[in-house]
């Protein structure tokens, strides 16, 4: 296994000049999560608009993985409905549980695509899924307002 | 015989495998568990191919030699923690060790020198590991006593001076790491333990970190209770040791019941065995625990001083090595004064998960994140650190590579 693989440089891109990494002072859902096994942490506020997400920002510590992975699904996920970015949230988990064997559709994940490799590295996974998992809650929470 | 980390590699099977397509493993994590001698999977797999039965039960020849081999693993256990036999205690682990003192001090009636209610107050500090702080927030929690805690130093040192304002007449129980498995401090105990016992309270010690790494001897310390892990002693898994004073033994109330553990049972009512019994309910962890008298063998004939030495000219090399890149800061002890071999260092730019993740792809295992001690790393302000921990079969060639992997790594992530 190549590290590469890993460490794309779409990611470390994303790692060192993230997208979003700036909690707006208003939002409709705020939400915070941390990975217990490694303490990374996320706080997230979500904006939406007749069912459509809006805004998506956010600030924390963590890993190149687990900052780039938030920094790319906040930029993919706005201007798309609840419905499409879980559809979308859906087909990333996917992409992660594949161990390897898939390669992501890159018309529906965009940059998403660069976080195969992570999918070979079972401790990872939950590093890439923080900001999504964060996002799912924050449009629940929305959405319920 | 001269101590050879090499020569001592070869009593430990894992190290003919290769890491990572065929890279050579530099096993640096020791402080979550230690690679395992020949003769300690020896004693365990030959104990279930020869001589399986259950302990202290049975009329059988089987079930004799069952309990021969695990109540000569606690004699040799004792010896090796300078115990007496009965005082030595077969758990799962540290971490169970750590709650039964406190879930059984929970059981503990009015009247009983255990018992706690408000107004009593239980002290530990900053540094420990989740297994010796929420057993003990949680048993506060329970019962009404206040949890108190030594600061600890931007050095990581425990702040020796709260003596005072800490340990004092409401005091019930001080539970403290003898060593940090983070910071690598070893914590003075003398002080303490005089402090504790002067308003009569008792002194709990998390020795996972140190019962592996130095000689400990439970009646020099003079502590009340220990707690320690088979698996970070070269044992297996799936056993612990809790050490008692056995006057404490008698008046501390159970804390699992049920077979085994019992003087007489009527349908409403039981009475206790006592010590160790007491304390092991149900059919034992018989192969972990000889395996575990095989570990103590094996680290007695080497050597426990011997040992000691060579991980403090391991980890003074280590550390000096570490300092000498400007981009690292190590979180912890700099001087080698009461100092082990955990090493925890940050790496300016590069996240600990990264850096593990690179150096494993090197062959190289170290831990990453906040170790299980959660409001340490807070409370110094770093989320997450990369940790090395030495043992007796690393060498100097393992700091190398582990230099020369932060070093790559720093270019990689650059
Ligand atoms: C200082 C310390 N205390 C307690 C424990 C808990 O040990 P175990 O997980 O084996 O129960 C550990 C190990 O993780 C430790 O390093």
């Amino acid at each position: 296994m190549n590290l590469d693989t890993l460490y794309q440089e779409v990611i470390l891109d994303h790692y060192k000049n993230p997208l979003n990494k700036k909690l707006s002072p208003t939002f409709d859902a705020q939400v915070h999560h941390i990975n217990p096994s490694c303490g990374d942490e996320i706080t997230l506020n979500l904006t939406a608009v007749d069912g459509v997400i809006t805004a998506i920002t956010w600030d924390g510590v963590g890993c190149s993985i687990s900052q780039a992975s938030v920094s790319i699904a906040s930029d993919l996920l706005v201007g798309k409905s609840f419905e499409q970015a879980e559809a979308i949230s859906d087909d990333f988990v996917e992409l992660m549980q594949s161990k390897g064997k898939k390669v992501g559709d890159e018309a529906v994940l965009e940059d998403a695509v660069a976080l195969a490799g992570v999918s070979q590295y079972p401790a990872r996974i939950k590093c890439a899924l923080l900001g999504w998992m964060a996002i799912k809650d924050a449009s629940i929470q929305a959405q319920t307002k | 015989m001269t101590f050879n980390p090499i020569e001592v590699r070869k009593d430990f099977p894992i190290f003919t495998r290769t890491i990572r397509d065929g890279k050579r493993l530099v096993y640096l994590d020791s402080g979550a568990t230690a690679q395992k001698p020949q003769s300690v999977i020896d004693a365990e797999v030959d104990f279930y191919r020869l001589h399986n039965a259950a302990a202290h039960r049975g009329a059988h020849q089987l079930a004799e030699e069952a309990t021969d081999l695990f109540e000569g693993a606690r004699a040799k256990v004792a010896a090796f923690i300078g115990a007496a036999v009965d005082e030595v205690v077969f758990t799962k682990s540290a971490t169970e060790s750590l709650n039964l003192v406190a879930y059984a001090m929970g059981n503990a009636p009015v009247g009983n020198r255990f018992h706690l209610s408000t107004g009593d107050e239980i002290v530990v500090s900053q540094m420990e590991h989740h297994a010796n702080l929420i057993p003990w927030q949680q048993l506060a929690a329970r019962t009404g006593a206040v949890l108190r805690w030594f600061d600890v130093t931007p050095e990581g040192r425990l702040d020796l001076s709260q003596i005072p304002q800490l340990i004092t007449d409401r005091t019930k129980v001080v539970a403290l790491t003898h060593q940090s498995n983070v910071l690598g401090t070893i914590n003075p105990l003398s002080e303490i333990v005089a402090a504790a016992h002067a308003v009569g309270a008792v002194v709990v010690l998390d020795a996972c970190q140190s019962v592996p790494h130095m000689k400990v001897d439970v009646t020099e310390l003079d502590i009340d209770f220990l707690a320690f892990s088979g698996h970070k002693t070269v044992g297996p898994t799936g056993v612990g040791v809790m050490w008692g004073r056995s006057a404490l033994l008698e008046e501390l109330p159970p804390f699992l019941t049920g077979g085994s553990m019992i003087a007489d049972v009527s349908m409403t009512t039981a009475t206790w065995a006592p010590a160790p019994a007491k304390f092991e309910a149900g059919v034992p962890n018989m192969a972990q625990a000889i395996g575990l008298g095989a570990a103590v063998d094996y680290l007695s004939a080497i050597g426990m001083d011997v040992i000691a030495q060579h991980e403090h000219a391991l980890t003074q090399d280590l550390l000096a090595k570490l300092l000498d890149i400007n981009e690292v800061a190590v979180v912890g002890p700099l001087n080698m004064g009461n100092r082990g071999g955990a090493i925890s260092f940050t790496v300016a730019g590069i996240h600990p998960h990264d850096l593990g993740q690179f150096l494993d792809s090197q062959g190289i295992a170290v831990r990453t994140g906040h170790h299980c001690a959660w409001p340490l790393t807070r409370s110094l302000g770093v989320p997450a650190t990369t940790r090395a921990s030495l043992y007796l079969y690393n060498s100097v060639e393992d700091n190398d590579a582990l230099i020369d992997g932060v070093k790559s790594a720093m270019r990689y992530f650059k």
